[in-house]
């Protein structure tokens, strides 16, 4: 009986599990395979050259611009845990209560999602730049009485990673904001009178009601928003056109350098493991660390 | 009578300074829209130079242009038949996975869902070419099925995430009446715990039916053929190794935005009233309030 | 209500289930290529083809060129390539698409009927396709892909914003110092100089190379390539140094580095820069921007007099014909007529492009034919017989980005390129 009902168990796992060892245990082995060789993509594998350790040394150990993508990317998502959650749950919080237009901004707020790179890409940069568009920031800041702020947001080397990294957040907001409105909702309205009726400050009922309860959903997007935003590099392309003498690129456009510009299929795929284990490392921190704050 | 005012003028600047907050986001996310929207109605030579929102000239001819020189009409319903397809595998597939992660016990139960965790933070560069020759020996290459396996496999790990992480925070007495009332796993799965994770559900809709929509790459390498690509390759027309023509490439966006955008429309009422209506009268006695 | 859905969902799951059937017909050559701004140009010569010979030619065009290269190589490694194809990358990826016997050997096509094939290309163009004898490569001396059009990339300059400037719009600069010159005029009137798509660093690439022709001619250029002069001889710091000179003068447009080839190609268009770097493609591009666009081509700059100065030319776009194609004899016969005169001009019309096809100049627009004017001084990596590190060149192509945004000097960023150098011949010899 009890067997059976174990049996049972696994009928539920299996449609997923069969369909991940065929699309991606089966890739992911031979990429992993291929990630001990030099091989240029075209030639048969066959004979492409056995190296052993020796791509994963190289990232490791000389590879300097891996690390200065790795440190961009790090630097995006600090930004995007911090500030486009902030943003998306201030939002999400805002549009649950009893607001007039509730819907209006729910739809308005993920429209930046559904946008395609380019468009995002084109219009940032027409608010953004001077020569090829409108100059608006500049103008704003000089309006505003800070005119020697004013300056070429993404082509200053200095300031290029972090507008870049602002536009991202923008874009990736909508989501965090879908999610967090779906995690609200599963919080019963009757807990927050019941909070109002004992007196307790929409400030209190926020903290002690809305938070302990969103933890889980404040993971989830956590852990999404560190993959979405590790993984970005299109909008990169659309803003500044690439890695900018290093100074925004990312681990994706390494990876997409040495599989297309140099012709390193072997390199690029040890290149996306040590990237993918760095990924599962920070991610499995994380979310132990948060089961623990839960506890 | 003071304090009353005094607590209603609060509420009002609080209403205020949330509706400034929530208008000055709106604003910057629709400029793009109405921006692409705009430059979807000029023509080639004025579309740098003319940089009002508002065109002088409206040419609704590009519209046309775009889904005729792009060949929409066949890759538009390959679109819809693609993502229609993934969006109810994967939605099958995770909730089924994902509620035996939460509920169900089973050895190995903890090592398959780090599993799935874990395929969803490696990317696999160049997969594209161990996908290509695996399709090929199982002859799905060029074929649509074969594409949508692939597409439902992308999804299914962010899937079955968020799944799980809601159905962690269902509460459990209404399954166990549903259990003691005789009811299967499967119809506790069916009845029970799929329609109370509407909101989630809708979000794992939205976010699939997007991340298909949108998808090129993997289809401009198994498929040969244009009759079976999706819209966002024909859309690529426009865009030329060295010529962009920009209204048809913002026409043809627009077109291709409007249904994820009917999508989300339609999803994100469950989202916001998934638990409140039906089930919701139900919630109330679970939370004792 | 719930069932007419799951019907509806069903029956799309089902529609969706159509096996496709491959196409293995013998009368009917498909071609693969990325150039998907040329498809109703090719969709007509097809028309043609069919209309004359009965057999069929189906066009796939797939873009962007970055998933079209990763179609190829899976196509490659699935044995699955079409009957002609264009190959994307370097002369090595070429060859190794060749040792892997995915591309036919043409030499005996195009040396047949005492080479009429042969003798109607440019020998520059012809070239990019050729492994000589003893290539580095290690393939099988011959021809490997037919060239349909060609490219060159040179300095473009806007007249109407010369004469605003109140130089002589018929008389560009000629050398670097009076170029840099313009640079002081630029920055006087608050106008934009040079723009170019040096995001994408090969344009960088491009330029650098081609004052290091003019600086120390080819054959140390080649020699450094080989290992055997170092990146910081004074020679190359020299040609670094005119990046810093360029950053220095305001001669350059603000975020150049920060651009793709499409923005510089939309602000020289809209009359906002007065210099571009960029290649022939820019006609038709220009064209549909700005028609009374009012430019003219010269020569970038010169450096210096002891070398002349170089640009480089490459096939555009070149087909390779399917070794293990059943069709390989018609589809060479295809690519016979397509390379004729007549269907040559036509491509050169419809799309703006240079022909492949020598005899067929005189019928292409004046701004082309400025073009056309310097392809003996034409060259390019690909018919060099060696070639350079991938990491070398991008270290290069990087520290030029930082010399441009003046982060680096000329000198570290030889002491940089040249320490990359020698781990990877390290590496290669162990």
């Amino acid at each position: 009986m009890r067997f059976k009902s174990t049996l049972e168990n696994y009928i539920f796992v299996l449609p997923a599990v069969l369909i991940f060892s065929v699309f991606y245990i089966y890739p992911f082995i031979q990429i992993f395979h291929l990630s001990f060789f030099d091989w240029d993509g075209i030639i048969p594998f066959k004979d492409a050259i056995p190296l052993g350790w020796g791509n994963f040394k190289e990232i490791l150990f000389q590879d300097p611009s891996w690390w200065q993508a790795m440190r961009n990317a790090g630097y995006i998502t600090l930004i995007a845990l911090t500030f486009q959650n902030i943003l998306a749950f201030l939002l999400a919080w805002a549009c649950d209560r009893e607001i007039r237009m509730k819907n209006f901004y729910r739809v308005i707020f993920f429209i930046p999602p559904v946008l395609s790179e380019i468009v995002v890409g084109m219009s940032w940069r027409f608010i953004i730049n001077d020569i090829d568009g409108a100059n608006i920031i500049n103008r704003m800041l000089a309006g505003i009485g800070f005119p020697n702020l004013m300056h070429n947001w993404l082509s200053d080397p200095n300031t290029a990673l972090t507008t870049v990294a602002l536009v991202h957040c923008w874009k990736g907001f909508g989501w965090g904001f879908l999610i967090f409105l779906a995690g609200l909702q599963t919080i019963p309205r009757e807990l927050y009178e019941a909070a109002r009726v004992d007196g307790a400050s929409a400030w209190d009922s926020f903290r002690k009601i809305t938070i302990p309860l969103m933890i889980p959903v404040i993971v989830l997007v956590a852990i999404l928003t560190i993959l979405g935003t590790m993984q970005a590099f299109a909008l990169i392309i659309g803003l500044v056109g690439g890695e900018f003498a290093g100074h925004t690129s990312v681990p994706v456009l390494r990876i997409l350098a040495s599989m297309r510009g140099s012709s390193r299929f072997g390199y690029a795929c040890a290149q996306g493991i040590t990237f993918g284990m760095v990924l599962v490392v920070i991610s499995f921190i994380q979310y132990r660390f948060s089961k623990k704050a839960k506890e | 009578m003071k304090s009353e005012l005094y607590y209603k003028s609060k509420k009002i600047t609080l209403n205020i300074l949330i509706h400034l907050f929530l208008i000055s986001v709106a604003i910057t996310c629709l400029y793009p829209l109405l921006w692409m929207i705009s430059s979807s109605f000029k023509t080639q030579d004025i579309i740098f130079s003319d940089i009002s929102l508002i065109p002088r000239h409206f040419h609704f001819e590009n519209y046309i242009n775009a889904w005729r020189e792009g060949g929409f009409g066949r890759n538009f319903l390959n679109s819809i038949i693609y993502t229609a397809s993934v969006v109810f595998g994967i939605v099958i597939i995770s909730s089924l996975a994902a509620y035996a992660f939460a509920r169900l016990r089973f050895p190995g139960r903890n090592l398959l869902f780090i599993m799935f965790m874990a395929a969803m933070m490696i990317p696999i560069p160049g997969s594209f070419v161990a996908l290509y020759v695996l399709l090929n020996k199982l002859h799905l290459r060029n074929t649509p099925i074969g594409y949508i396996l692939c597409m439902i496999n992308v999804g299914l790990s962010t899937s079955i995430f968020l799944l799980k992480t809601f159905f962690d925070k269902l509460p459990k007495e209404l399954e166990d009446a549903a259990r003691i009332d005789g009811c299967s796993k499967l119809g506790i799965w069916w009845h029970v715990a799929l329609p109370l994770a509407k909101p989630v559900l809708a979000v794992v809709v939205v976010f699939n039916a997007l991340s298909v929509w949108n998808e090129y790459i993997l289809a401009l390498i198994i498929f040969d053929s244009r009759k079976f690509m999706p819209l966002q390759v024909a859309l690529k027309t426009f865009q030329g190794e060295f010529v962009t023509n920009y209204p048809l490439l913002m026409a043809g966006l627009t077109i291709t935005a409007l249904p994820i955008i009917l999508v989300y429309l339609f999803m994100q009422k469950y989202i916001v009233n998934g638990v409140t209506s039906g089930s919701g009268i139900r919630m109330k006695k679970l939370f004792n309030v | 209500m719930r069932k007419v859905a799951w019907c509806l969902v069903l029956g799309i799951l089902l529609a969706g289930c159509g096996q496709g059937n491959q196409e293995t017909d013998k009368s009917t050559i498909t071609i693969w290529h990325w150039m998907t701004d040329r498809e109703p140009a090719f969709q007509e010569l097809a028309k043609r083809y069919v209309a004359k010979t009965g057999i069929k030619v189906n066009f796939e065009l797939y873009a962007p060129s970055d998933a079209y290269a990763q179609k190829v190589h899976a196509a490659a490694q699935g044995a699955t390539l079409p009957d002609v194809y264009g190959i994307l990358g370097e002369k090595r990826d070429f060859a190794s698409f060749v040792k892997a016997g995915h591309v036919l050997n043409l030499t005996p096509y195009m040396n047949d009927l005492l080479g009429s094939w042969k003798n109607r290309f440019f020998a520059k163009a012809l070239a990019v396709n050729e492994f000589p004898d003893g290539n580095i490569y290690k393939v099988v001396p011959g021809i490997y892909g037919v060239p349909i059009d060609i490219m060159t990339i040179e300095m473009l300059y806007n007249k109407d914003l010369f004469k605003k400037l109140g130089l002589d719009p018929n008389r560009p600069p000629a050398t670097f110092k009076e170029f840099i010159e313009i640079g002081k005029l630029l920055k006087a009137k608050n106008m934009q100089g040079l723009v170019s798509g040096w995001s994408e660093v090969w344009m960088i690439d491009c330029l650098a190379n081609n004052y290091a022709f003019n600086i120390m001619g080819e054959d140390k250029v080649l020699a450094t390539i080989r290992g055997e002069v170092p990146y910081t001889d004074p020679d190359w710091i020299t040609v670094l140094g005119l990046f810093k000179e360029m950053r220095e003068s305001g001669v350059l447009a603000n975020g150049t580095v920060t651009m793709v080839n499409k923005t510089a190609e939309q602000l020289f268009a809209t009359n906002k820069a007065v210099f571009a770097f960029n290649g022939s493609w820019c006609v038709n591009v220009y064209k549909g921007m700005n028609p009374v666009l009012n430019y003219a081509v010269m020569l970038p700059p010169k450096a210096s007099d002891k070398h002349p100065m170089s640009i480089w030319e490459g096939a555009g776009s070149s087909f390779m014909v399917n070794a293990r194609s059943k069709n390989k004899e018609e589809a060479v016969k295809f690519l016979k007529w397509l390379t004729d005169g007549e269907q040559q001009v036509y491509l050169a019309e419809v799309t703006s492009n240079l022909p492949a096809n020598k005899d067929c100049l005189e019928k292409i627009s004046p701004i082309l034919a400025q073009f056309a004017d310097d392809m003996e001084l034409a060259t390019h990596p690909n018919i060099w017989g060696v070639s350079e590190f991938p990491l070398v060149t991008e270290t290069l192509d990087r520290g030029i980005q930082s010399i441009v945004i003046g982060e680096k000097t000329p000198e570290q960023v030889a002491a940089d390129v040249q320490k990359v150098k020698e781990r990877e011949q390290a590496k290669k010899r162990s």
